[in-house]
C-alpha cells in the first residue's frame, strides 16, 4: 500500500499541461466561451439557468391554476390584463387556459425542470469533476445535448402563445385527446408544437445520457475504481442508464402518436364519434391502453430519473456537513441498483384501473411494493449517517434534510397506492397529487436546492447568502407540507383531480375553505422562491469571494481544482485517487481529501 | 498492488467513443423492444390484417448481409494502407447501403399494389406496423451512409493524413448492428407473425 506514493510520478508533465490549457483559454470568444461552449462546466451552468426559467414559468402556472381552485368565484381584473380576454375573460381563468396550464405545469416541471434543469445540471457540472476528468467522453455531444434541450425549451415556449393554446390534455398525453386535431381547442397546433418540443428533449436526453455513461465508466482518473466513486456519481450513472434505456421507448410512442394524428393510422384510435365535429371516425382497431403501456414503460422509470439525482447529492452533501462517513456506502449503491431495476418492471401500477387483469395487477403490486425495500435501507442510511454527527446546518445541509423528511413521507403514501385495491379508490385523486408532489416534486426540488447551495462556490468562486437560505428553506418546508398535506385528505374523500370548478359539487364544497388555503400558501411558496433566484443572481457577482478552493472541508475531487477552474479542470496533472470519498473524522482527522495517499499510520478502510 | 490493477485497467480501456456507440446501441434496441412489443401485444387482440411479406426483403436482407462483408474488407484494407482497395469498398458499402433503403421503398410499393394499405385512411395497424418499424430502420441504415459518407470525405480535406482506424471502426460496428438489427426484424416479421 505504502509504495504508491513512490509510484506517484509524472510531476514534471506540470508545466508542459499548464501551458497547454492555458493556451486553450486565451483564445476562447464570448460565443465560445459562453454560448457554444463545450466546457462541461459552462453546460452545466447552461442548464441550470434554463431549468431556473422554466422553474419561474412552471411554478407561475401552478399559482394561476391555484388562483382558480382557491377562489373560483372571485374575479381577478389583472388577470384579463395579462393573459388576455380568451384565456382569463372578466378576470376568470377559462377552462380551456385552466386544462393547458395543469398540462404545461406538468411537463415542464417533469421534463424541463426537474430532468434537464437537476441531473443535465449535476451530471455535466459534477461528473468530470469528480471522477477527475477534464471534460466529458464528448463535449461536443454534451453542447448538442444542451442546444436541443433549448430548442425543446424554444418549441414549448411557442406553444403558450398559439392562439388555440397549449395542448391542454394532461401531461402524459392520453389519446384520444392527443391523437385528434378535433378533440379540443389544445389539440391541434399546441400538441403539434408540443410533441415536436418533446421529441427534441428525448434527442437531447439521449445524448447526455450516453456521454454522461462513457465518462463515468472510462474517463475515471488513476485510482479511481468504481467503488471509490462518490455516490452522486453512482446516482447520476443510474440515472443516465435509466434515461437512455426508457426514453428511446417513449419516442417510439410519440412516433405511433404522431402517425396517428397526421398520418391516419389506427394505433390508439377505434371506434370514435366526435361531437365537436358530429361525425363518427373511420379508424378501426387501435388501442389507447397500447399508448398508456408504452408510456408508462418511461414514466415510470422517469419518477427515477428524477429522484436518484437528488439521493446522490443529499448523500454526499450529507456526509460532507454531518463530519461522518456515509452509512453503508455498498448498501446505497445496491439501493440505487435495485430502485433502477424495478424501475422497470413496476408501469403497470399506473394502469390498475385500465381494465388491467387483476393476476397481472397482482404482479405489480408486488414489484412496487418491494421498492419500499430500497427506499427504506437508503432513508435508513441518511439517518444513521446524521446519528451523532458533528452537524454543520449550511442552506446545503437544511435542504438535504428537508429532502429525507419529504421522501419519508410521500414514500409511505407510495405503499397504500401501490396496492391495487386501495387505488381503485385512490386513483385520479387528490390523494395521488399530494403523493407525486411531495415524493417526487418537492423531494427533487429540495435536493436540486441543496445542490445550488453546496456547489454554488465551485461553480461562481463565491458563496450564497447564509440568512437568505435559511429563510428560503423553512418557508419552503413549511409552506410544502401546508399546501400538500391537506390534500391526501381531499383524497381520501374521493375528490379527483383535474377538475376546474369544485364549487359546485356538492360532495366536496366542504373543501371551499381548505382549497382556499392551500392555495394561498402556494401564493407564499412561489413568493418565497424570489428570495432564492435573488440570491442565487445577486450573488453571481456580489456574493462572499471564496478563499479557499475547499470552503466545505470536503473530499472529493472537484475541491482540488483552483477557485476559478479553466476548461480542464486541473491546471496541472489530474490528481491520482486512493481513498473513497468519505474519510471523515477518521483517525482523529476531521477529513482526507481523496487525493491524499494512504499513510503508513492509518487503520484500515 | 492496487496501483497494477488500476494500471491494467487502463490500458485495457475501450476508447471513449466507442462506448459511447455501444450504450447507443443498447438505446437504439430498447426504441425496436418497445415498438416489436406493441407489435405482439396488438397481435394478439382484434382485428389484426394478415399478409406475407413482399419476397423483395429476401433480396435486400442479402445486401445488406453483403454490405456488412465489404464494410469489414474496408476496415481492413484501411488498418494494411491500402488506399486503393479502401475506397473501392467504402464507396461499394455505401451504395448498398442505398440499395438496401431502395429495395425497401420497393417493398412497400409492392404491398400497396397488393391492396395492403401502410398509412392513411383505411390502414390496418398490422400494416402500419410494418412501415414504422422498417421505415425507422431504414432512417438508420441512411444515417449509417451519412455517417460513412462523413468520414470518407472528410479525409479529403483534412491537412493531415488520418491514421487512427478509431472513427471507421465506429462506423462499421454500427453499420453491422443495423444489419444484425434488420435481420432481427426480418425474423421477427417472418416467424412471430
Amino acid at each position: 500500500m505504502s509504495n504508491e506514493a513512490v509510484l506517484h510520478t509524472g510531476t514534471g508533465e506540470v508545466i508542459h499541461d499548464t501551458h497547454h490549457d492555458g493556451h486553450h483559454d486565451h483564445h476562447q470568444s464570448f460565443i465560445s466561451k459562453y454560448v457554444f461552449s463545450q466546457d462541461h462546466k459552462m453546460i452545466a451552468k447552461q442548464f441550470l439557468i434554463t431549468g431556473m426559467v422554466w422553474a419561474v414559468l412552471g411554478g407561475l402556472m401552478s399559482v394561476l391554476f391555484r388562483l382558480q381552485l382557491g377562489y373560483p368565484d372571485q374575479s381577478f381584473p389583472i388577470l384579463e390584463t395579462v393573459l388576455g380576454k380568451h384565456w382569463a375573460p372578466g378576470g376568470h381563468i377559462s377552462p380551456e387556459a385552466y386544462y393547458a396550464l395543469v398540462t404545461t405545469h406538468g411537463t415542464v416541471l417533469v421534463f424541463f425542470v426537474l430532468t434537464a434543469g437537476l441531473s443535465g445540471t449535476f451530471a455535466n457540472f459534477l461528473i468530470p469533476l469528480q471522477v477527475g476528468a477534464r471534460d466529458m467522453a464528448s463535449p461536443f455531444l454534451n453542447m448538442l445535448s444542451y442546444w436541443f434541450f433549448f430548442a425543446a425549451s424554444v418549441v414549448m415556449l411557442s406553444s403558450i402563445f398559439v392562439q388555440t393554446g397549449p395542448f391542454s390534455g394532461g401531461w402524459t398525453a392520453y389519446p384520444p385527446l392527443s391523437a385528434l386535431r378535433d378533440a379540443s381547442p389544445g389539440s391541434k397546433t399546441g400538441m403539434d408544437l408540443w410533441l415536436i418540443a418533446m421529441a427534441l428533449f428525448v434527442v437531447s436526453s439521449l445524448l447526455g445520457g450516453l456521454n454522461y455513461i462513457s465518462t463515468i465508466l472510462n474517463m475515471r482518473t488513476k485510482g479511481m475504481s468504481m467503488t471509490r466513486l462518490p455516490l452522486t456519481i453512482w446516482a447520476l450513472f443510474f440515472t443516465a442508464i435509466l434515461g437512455v434505456l426508457s426514453f428511446p421507448v417513449l419516442l417510439s410512442g410519440f412516433i405511433l402518436l404522431i402517425f396517428d394524428r397526421n398520418f391516419g393510422t389506427s394505433f390508439y384510435l377505434s371506434d370514435i364519434f366526435l361531437t365537436s365535429t358530429n361525425k363518427a371516425l373511420p379508424n378501426e382497431g387501435g388501442s389507447a391502453i397500447l399508448y398508456q403501456h408504452l408510456f408508462w414503460f418511461l414514466g415510470h422509470p422517469e419518477v427515477y430519473i428524477i429522484i436518484l439525482p437528488s439521493m446522490g447529492l443529499v448523500s454526499e452533501i450529507m456526509s460532507t456537513n454531518a463530519r461522518k462517513p456515509i452509512f453503508g456506502y455498498i448498501a446505497m449503491v445496491g439501493s440505487l441498483f435495485a430502485i433502477a431495476v424495478l424501475a422497470f418492471l413496476v408501469w403497470a401500477h399506473h394502469m390498475f384501473v385500465t381494465g388491467l387483469n387483476p393476476f397481472l395487477g397482482s404482479v405489480f403490486v408486488l414489484l412496487t411494493l418491494l421498492i419500499a425495500v430500497p427506499s427504506a435501507i437508503k432513508v435508513f442510511n441518511w439517518l444513521t449517517t446524521l446519528w451523532r454527527g458533528n452537524i454543520r446546518f449550511t442552506p446545503g445541509m437544511l435542504f438535504s434534510i428537508g429532502f429525507v423528511s419529504m421522501f419519508i413521507s410521500g414514500g409511505l403514501t407510495g405503499i397504500w397506492l401501490g396496492n391495487s385495491a386501495l387505488d381503485v379508490h385512490l386513483h385520479d385523486t387528490y390523494f395521488i397529487i399530494a403523493h407525486f408532489h411531495i415524493v417526487m416534486g418537492v423531494a427533487s426540488m429540495f435536493g436540486m436546492f441543496a445542490g445550488i447551495y453546496h456547489w454554488y462556490p465551485k461553480m461562481y468562486g463565491r458563496y450564497m447568502n447564509n440568512t437568505l437560505g435559511y429563510v428560503h428553506f423553512w418557508i419552503t418546508i413549511a409552506g410544502a407540507y401546508l399546501i400538500f398535506w391537506p390534500m391526501h385528505y381531499e383524497g381520501l374523500a374521493g375528490m379527483p383531480r383535474r377538475y376546474y370548478d369544485y364549487s359546485i359539487w356538492e360532495s366536496f364544497k366542504q373543501f371551499i375553505d381548505l382549497n382556499r388555503f392551500i392555495s394561498t400558501v402556494a401564493l407564499i411558496v412561489f413568493a418565497a422562491q424570489f428570495l432564492f433566484l435573488f440570491n442565487f443572481f445577486y450573488s453571481i457577482w456580489k456574493g462572499r469571494k471564496l478563499r479557499t478552493p475547499n470552503p466545505w472541508d470536503s473530499n472529493t475531487l472537484e475541491w482540488t481544482t483552483p477557485i476559478h477552474a479553466g476548461h480542464g479542470n486541473w491546471p496541472g496533472e489530474i490528481p491520482e485517487v486512493h481513498r473513497w470519498a468519505y474519510d471523515y473524522g477518521k483517525d482523529g482527522k476531521d477529513f482526507i481529501p481523496q487525493n491524499v495517499p494512504v499513510g503508513a499510520d492509518e487503520s484500515q478502510h | 498492488m492496487d496501483m497494477a490493477v488500476s494500471n491494467q485497467q487502463k490500458s485495457g480501456r475501450i476508447h471513449p467513443h466507442k462506448f459511447t456507440l455501444w450504450v447507443a446501441m443498447g438505446s437504439i434496441v430498447m426504441m425496436f423492444a418497445g415498438l416489436t412489443s406493441a407489435y405482439v401485444v396488438r397481435r394478439s387482440q382484434a382485428n389484426w390484417l394478415e399478409f406475407s411479406l413482399p419476397n423483395i426483403f429476401i433480396a435486400s436482407t442479402i445486401v445488406i448481409l453483403f454490405s456488412s462483408l465489404t464494410i469489414h474488407l474496408a476496415l481492413k484494407s484501411f488498418k494494411a494502407r491500402e488506399m486503393q482497395r479502401y475506397r473501392t469498398l467504402i464507396a461499394i458499402t455505401a451504395f448498398l447501403g442505398v440499395l438496401f433503403a431502395v429495395l425497401q421503398f420497393i417493398g412497400f410499393t409492392d404491398l400497396h399494389k397488393q391492396g395492403v394499405q401502410l398509412f392513411g385512411q383505411g390502414s390496418n395497424p398490422s400494416a402500419s406496423f410494418l412501415g414504422i418499424i422498417t421505415g425507422l430502420h431504414v432512417l438508420h441504415v441512411i444515417g449509417g451512409v451519412i455517417a460513412l459518407l462523413v468520414i470518407f470525405f472528410g479525409a479529403f480535406f483534412s491537412k493531415t493524413k488520418i491514421y487512427s482506424p478509431t472513427s471507421l471502426e465506429i462506423v462499421a460496428t454500427y453499420w453491422h448492428f443495423v444489419d444484425i438489427l434488420w435481420i432481427y426484424l426480418f425474423v421477427f416479421f417472418t416467424w412471430i407473425r
